[in-house]
């Protein structure tokens, strides 16, 4: 298990390193810190002199040690914006983001399983006919669209939501339905789809034969053996959160997020502020891979430490 | 084939509806109604046609600048289409070549590979997208490459694993020792195999590029103003979404129709070939059928 765990966060660490590498490319060599984070009017002294300060100067190899060292020492710079270190504003901003997928990522999940295993249970009947037609509908709705009909609905026609901002769990409501429709389609049709292919195998039959009831079949057998890979998709909806479905739904309801933090900060040039975002997202992803893999091993004997 | 399209009713809308946006994106300058851009101060803000104060000649109403939503739609379709094609194009060509030497070359070449796709699988999309696209400036050709360099790794994979397979098959062997040289065996011999597959991944990898266009235009990053994008345009009508419905409800609801036209299509696609989901739609009837022929 040590061995194994000492495995897997080298491997984090490389993709730590590959996110540090690509970010210092792309705004180091394709991009010019200088005009991004200065205001046009700034005079030439002015950027010579914040250039120095960044080090920017410098040979390229040298800007890059520096970057990592930067980076190693937890030194994420100040944000421009908010005047005081960028992680400082990340730590802020986290938990409302963690919240905000907690609810959404945990309402699919209570309604994927059901739905999935409803559907299966009759395949080609009116309930999974209507299932996978939501599925497939949730699938298709831009996340923002989604997002801006329900502001229209709850604001106009039936005015008992909030639909921007935070403070009661009444806010949560919205924001979290929102987050929640990609993920319960696609687990809906995931789980589905596996207890489908389940009930063909043998072990299925032998139940039946034994005499018990399909209900039984359907939450005892298939489902239970479809629990591992429904796992890996929650982690894959998971990191999709993290990195995507936060930013996008927190924008349009003013969910004071990292997600939001991070689209304000790219419109005001702080790069400083992104960096320290796209790091912290980086690790957290990193983080749920590995616990992923250590869950997979505790639930699923079969799983091998390789 | 053609005749069990015929049968699976979704399938058939899918692909209707597809054809649809198809033909709005290509014959744009002929059937749309205004100039997507021509501003109108008098004509701001109609409603559609069959509400009062509709305007016949704007058949889904007009934006804070008058210009027709109808025309901006079907311009529209134009921008999702070409990105959705190029990205997918580019991608699953890069995709497919790593994946190629990765499974034929084996050993050493095959783990610094499939390495390089496990760590960008875990980089942080959207966010990362973002940044670049933020740097290095927006516009449609940064969008595709971006999401062209974000979205390989799912064509590799896939193409790495079926080579890895195949490579130890008799009649893989068999041409090898006839003499065939690795490029021609991988193009004649082993991707012939992968055409099914392949299409499955990129239709439903196309449904991801345009859902992430329009994301990242919503966001204010992806195609720039005089351009039309329909993520752009509910964007723009987000600050009158309590006045003017319309204006966020039409260029999503092209959004959605176009991917789920997409959707139904891959749907009725997979089914047809791949025999193991054909399969799946017995799994009870069999198990049945399997115990009452052993009960006689």
């Amino acid at each position: 298990m040590a061995a194994f765990l000492l495995r897997r966060l080298l491997q984090g660490a490389l993709v730590v390193l590959g996110v540090t590498f690509t970010v210092f490319v792309v705004t180091r060599v394709f991009g010019n810190p200088v005009d991004l984070m200065l205001p046009l009017s700034a005079s030439a002294e002015q950027r010579a002199a914040f250039a120095a300060e960044l080090g920017l100067d410098r040979p390229l190899p040298a800007q890059f040690m520096q970057f990592v060292g930067e980076l190693l020492r937890f030194d994420f710079g100040e944000s421009t914006w908010q005047r005081r270190p960028a992680m400082a504003v990340v730590l802020e901003r986290l938990p409302n983001s963690l919240l905000l997928i907690g609810a959404g990522l945990g309402l699919a999940i209570i309604l994927a399983l059901p739905a999935g295993l409803l559907a299966a249970g009759r395949p080609g009947g009116l309930l999974d006919r209507v299932v996978t037609g939501i599925s497939l509908a949730g699938l298709s709705m831009p996340q923002f669209w989604v997002g801006l009909l329900l502001i229209v609905l709850f604001a106009v026609a039936i005015p008992v939501l909030p639909t921007s901002g935070m403070g009661t769990p009444a806010h949560l409501v919205l924001p979290a339905v929102t987050l929640a429709l990609v993920p319960f389609a696609r687990m809906t049709l995931f789980v589905r789809s596996q207890i489908m292919e389940e009930l063909n195998r043998p072990y299925i039959r032998t139940a039946l034969a034994r005499g018990l009831p399909r209900s039984r079949v359907l939450v005892g057998h298939a489902l239970r053996n479809t629990l591992v890979p429904f796992l890996t998709l929650v982690g894959w909806e998971l990191v999709l959160a993290l990195a995507g479905y936060t930013v996008v739904v927190e924008t349009v309801f003013a969910w004071p997020g990292m997600g939001l933090v991070a689209i304000q900060a790219l419109q005001r040039g702080d790069l400083f502020l992104v960096q320290a975002i796209v790091y912290t997202v980086a690790v957290l992803i990193v983080l749920v891979n590995i616990l992923l893999d250590v869950v997979f091993k505790l639930v699923d004997p079969r799983i091998g430490l390789g | 084939m053609a005749a069990e399209l015929g049968e699976d009713v979704p399938g058939l809308i899918g692909l209707l509806l597809l054809l649809g946006v198809v033909g709005m994106a290509l014959l744009a300058p002929w059937i749309a109604p205004h100039d997507p851009a021509a501003q109108s101060v008098l004509a701001r803000l109609a409603p559609p046609a069959w509400l009062a104060r509709g305007d016949p000649a704007h058949l889904l109403g007009t934006d804070a600048l008058g210009r027709d939503v109808l025309s901006r739609i079907i311009w529209g379709a134009r921008a999702t289409l070409l990105v959705g094609v190029a990205v997918v194009l580019l991608s699953g060509s890069f995709g497919v070549l790593v994946g190629l030497v990765a499974g034929y070359a084996g050993g050493r070449t095959d783990a610094v590979l499939m390495r390089l796709v496990d760590i960008q699988v875990s980089f942080p999309g959207v966010l990362l997208i973002l940044l670049i696209v933020s740097v290095v400036g927006p516009s449609l050709l940064t969008i595709v490459v971006v999401l062209a360099i974000t979205n390989w790794m799912i064509y590799a994979r896939l193409v790495r694993g079926t080579v890895l397979s195949l490579r130890s098959a008799p009649y893989v062997e068999a041409a090898e020792i006839v003499g065939c040289g690795p490029v021609r065996i991988l193009w004649r011999h082993i991707l012939p195999n992968l055409v099914s597959p392949l299409l499955t991944v990129a239709i439903l990898e196309f449904t991801n590029v345009v859902l992430a266009e329009a994301a990242i235009s919503f966001l204010g990053l992806g195609v720039q103003p005089p351009a039309t994008s329909w993520g752009l345009d509910v964007a723009s009508g987000r600050d009158y979404v309590f006045v003017a419905w319309w204006l966020v409800t039409f260029p999503g609801l092209a959004i959605a129709v176009t991917v789920l036209g997409v959707n139904l299509f891959a749907g009725w696609l997979r089914v047809t070939t791949d025999p193991r989901e054909r399969e799946k739609r017995f799994g009870w009837s069999r198990a049945a059928r399997a115990l009452a022929g052993r009960a006689q």
